[in-house]
């Protein structure tokens, strides 16, 4: 087991660099530069002022040796400083951005689970009755409408028109000076909508995923056996089926992981939610390369470790793979 | 049955929000100007955020709008537009136009207690110049020959000719020489917590949320009224204005179709004060005068009377705006009123291209000439919905004279390092923001048209280049505005931009507020005297 896990650590290290390199050559491929975005059009700039720019952000050196100043800065866990006119630091910035998006993703990670699931059990046992009938078209319905409109739809009635849960932000004015728990309590308000679309539109995938593994266990002989025994159907479904019907979406929860970091932009704009999407897509549209590449590479980095935490599932459970 | 159900919840949705012309209006509420009293909160809301504290630094208008609560300068425009003293209490202009001497004001200090000096506005000077130093903003000051402070509150520059711009450069947030000097100041901490002179004091910003300033209680002006300034960031426009009407935002800018149609209800005007004044930026439609379609000027003239300005201030700005004839604000002493170019008159048009050799007409309509048909793109930036409904508009005018033409939106960073810098457009959507001084050298001058300059449509004119370095040569305020106008006269016929129009910006701010009073310069100028009634008071 031991030499597998080097055998599997030492074959990341040319992933790594592999990462770094596509990094690296994507950003600087698209069109424009950081200092263009931050001087183009300004009559106060003169030619000088934007060569002082670029010679500040080292833009004026050889780009096989921007690439080897940030690697190299980059194997001592160093990020560097953005582009942007703040100068702060990648990390600082990534870390007061991540815990929102992660905090979101995990609260409608567990939701979408914990409602499609029983959806899709739900809609298994009852096939082709007017609720299997009525749930698909629910689920679907989350899936077709655009999140924006659905989100604008439900600020507008809730916030506006209703008053009872804030619009946007994170925070009521105020918030400060609230105790620990009335604060969270504010929080989990600004949370309720956002949360629900995004669970909402996230249903219908999982749902009909479970819907169809427990239809095609249901259909096995030893379920057949099960009932013949004359087991009654709630143990029948919930001991013999669900338990084979859910591996696969284990797997599949298993491949969200990694998306827990990434944020959706359009989410995130609308509801004023200062998560990465937004840190992200800020950082390309003004070409803040440091910002950009931290991203992807952090990004890339824990999908490695989460497909080696996979691997090494299997391999635990699974002896032919450890050999 | 359960999809009925969720049917009929659905129908309700759209009911509950339809409904807005279901509410009773409440009648409009005369209010009153109340007592100016301290206190309460004006809660603002941006697109975007921030990016640096420190203005010299900053690019984007974000981090300027919040830094102008926090920071001065030594001069700074009035509500009409005009320069005054800020933390200078006033300054000389030498016989010559040389030497510009500022007398600071005293008694004025920075939000830690600090007295403001010439030391401050000597090391705010350094700094800029300072090639280290990643600014935009350092060529103003580049201009100075030598700067000395005689003493703590005189400070003095010489330029080597005489510079009009000048002055206005030194409306350039000063910054606290005791807290930078000898400090990197591209990670100083000051970028996020800012130490200024100005009437707001830095209290908090939580990242991607909002800022939150403090009255200054030693504010030399006064100690403003309203105790807090906060500045909510939201990045939609949709949920800026659901925020604003939910009463979580206090002021926000409205677009065209939100001022004219979705806030022109009673109880919208019961809650919020409207504004409406000449915003300063225009839209124009740039010709690449390189190009061999738009070397002939009877071509841009023809171009501009086939298109129908008032038409695209109705249909884009729902009339909110007016018809631009030339580069400057209408109402401001630069913009010369009697300059008006060609009306829209599709004959005028057909004729004057006639003259420039484009006669005849292909199966298409379309006007050829020499074998080429007259077909052109209109180039203009992703994001900006207001250009590419303008394009949309032009491009049916010209179809109507026989001229074809595309349209293509492009992303900003590419639209600039693929197309504008290397000269490879036809025409382009774009606008200009009209600065308080006209000096438009950058803009209109034949030494401006390398790669990366902004004469980027390569205009050349022996006249409006004299024109342009006698206009920035003298502080004569009379001088200058004889050359302007004249300039405004050539552009008139010269045709080189089509000039489309100046929108209007349109605030709206919570009726609570008093003490608002619309100028030239918009309505934030006396944000200090703006007060809410103590009844009224809500934070």
């Amino acid at each position: 087991m031991a030499q597998y896990l080097i055998k599997r650590l030492l074959l990341m290290i040319p992933l790594l660099f592999g990462i770094t390199l596509i990094t690296f050559t994507v950003i600087h491929l698209a069109p424009g530069e950081p200092v263009e975005m931050q001087v183009a059009m300004n009559p106060k700039v003169t030619a000088e002022a934007r060569e002082r720019l670029r010679k500040f952000y080292e833009l004026d050196k050889p780009l096989h040796v921007q690439y080897v100043k940030w690697v190299g800065r980059l194997s001592r866990l160093d990020f560097g400083r953005s582009f942007a006119p703040d100068g702060r630091k990648v990390v600082d910035k990534i870390r007061e951005r991540i815990p929102v998006t992660l905090s979101l993703n995990i609260i409608a990670l567990v939701l979408q689970f914990g409602i499609a699931v029983p959806i899709g059990i739900f809609a298994a046992t009852r096939r082709d009755t007017p609720l299997d009938k009525g749930i698909t078209v629910f689920v679907f319905l989350g899936f077709a409408v655009p999140t924006f409109w659905l989100a604008l739809l439900l600020m507008y009635v809730f916030g506006v028109k209703l008053g009872w849960l804030p619009i946007s932000g994170l925070h009521s004015m105020g918030s400060e000076g609230m105790g620990t728990v009335a604060w969270l309590l504010d929080m989990a308000r600004h949370l309720i909508l956002p949360v629900s679309v995004a669970t909402f539109s996230s249903l219908a995938g999982l749902s009909r995923y479970m819907r169809s593994t427990m239809l095609e266990v249901i259909g096995q002989d030893y379920i057949t056996t099960a009932r013949a025994k004359g087991l009654s159907e709630r143990t029948v479904i919930y001991r013999h089926a669900l338990r084979n019907a859910l591996l696969p979406v284990i797997t599949l929860l298993g491949f969200s992981v990694p998306g827990l970091i990434g944020g959706s932009v359009i989410f995130e704009t609308i509801y004023a939610l200062p998560g990465m999407g937004q840190l992200f897509y800020m950082g390309v549209m003004a070409r803040d390369y440091p910002l950009v590449m931290g991203i992807l590479v952090i990004g890339a980095c824990l999908t490695l470790v989460g497909n080696l935490l996979a691997d090494i599932g299997y391999a635990l459970a699974d002896p032919r793979i450890r050999h | 049955m359960r999809t009925g159900w969720l049917a009929s919840l659905l129908i309700a949705l759209f009911l509950l929000a339809a409904c807005d012309g279901g509410r009773k209006a409440a009648p409009p509420v005369q209010r009153g100007p109340g007592t100016p009293a301290q206190g309460d909160a004006l809660v603002v809301g941006s697109i975007g955020e921030p990016s640096t504290l420190l203005p010299l630094l900053a690019s984007d208008n974000a981090s300027h709008e919040v830094a102008g609560r926090i920071y001065n300068g030594l001069v700074r425009y009035d509500k009409n537009l005009n320069l005054e003293g800020e933390l200078a209490e006033s300054w000389d202009v030498s016989g010559d136009g040389l030497t510009i001497t500022f007398h600071l004001r005293k008694g004025v200090k920075w939000h830690d207690g600090q007295e403001f000096t010439s030391r401050d506005v000597m090391y705010t000077y350094r700094v800029t110049i300072d090639p280290k130093t990643p600014t935009a903003y350092a060529d103003a000051f580049k201009q100075v020959q030598s700067a000395v402070a005689p003493d703590l509150h005189t400070f003095r520059v010489t330029y080597a000719k005489p510079f009009a711009p000048a002055l206005e450069s030194w409306g350039m947030a000063i910054l606290p020489a005791h807290l930078l000097e000898g400090k990197d100041i591209t990670t100083s901490e000051l970028a996020r917590r800012p130490v200024g002179t100005g009437p707001y004091t830095f209290k908090e910003w939580v990242a991607g949320q909002k800022i939150t300033l403090e009255a200054n209680r030693d504010y030399y002006e006064g100690r403003p009224w309203i105790d807090r300034y906060i500045y909510r960031i939201i990045p939609d426009n949709s949920t800026m204005y659901m925020e604003l009407k939910a009463g979580a935002l206090d002021m926000m800018g409205l677009s065209p179709v939100q001022y004219q149609r979705q806030t022109e209800t009673s109880e919208f005007r019961a809650r919020f004060n409207k504004y409406r004044y000449p915003a300063s930026a225009f839209t124009y439609l740039g010709y690449n005068l390189r190009h061999p379609l738009f070397a002939d000027r009877r071509v841009r003239q023809a171009l501009t009377a086939a298109i129908n300005k008032a038409e695209i201030v109705h249909g884009v700005l729902l009339g909110m705006g007016q018809v631009a004839h030339g580069p400057y604000k209408p109402g401001t002493w630069a913009y010369n009123p009697q300059v008006r170019d060609f009306e829209y008159n599709p004959e005028r048009a057909r004729q004057l291209l006639a003259e420039a050799g484009w006669r005849e007409t292909n199966g298409e309509g379309i006007l050829v000439r020499e074998g080429k048909p007259f077909r052109f793109t209109i180039l203009t930036n992703q994001g900006n919905t207001e250009r590419l409904k303008t394009a949309q508009i032009v491009q049916r005018r010209l179809k109507k004279v026989g001229i074809d033409v595309k349209i293509r939106v492009i992303e900003w960073a590419s639209f600039l390092s693929q197309f504008i810098d290397k000269g490879n457009f036809e025409a382009v959507m774009l606008g200009w923001t009209i600065s308080p001084d006209p000096d438009m050298f950058d803009i209109w001058h034949s030494s401006k048209t390398g790669p990366k300059e902004l004469n980027f449509i390569g205009y050349k004119n022996p006249e409006v280049d004299r024109l342009l370095e006698e206009g920035r040569g003298t502080f004569d305020q009379e001088k200058r505005r004889r050359c302007y106008w004249r300039i405004q006269e050539i552009l008139a016929q010269d045709q080189p931009y089509t000039f489309l129009y100046v929108p209007d910006a349109l605030p709206a701010v919570s009726a609570r507020f008093r003490g608002i009073e619309p100028a030239p310069a918009g309505i934030s100028h006396n944000l200090i005297r703006w007060y809410v009634p103590k009844e009224e008071q809500i934070y």
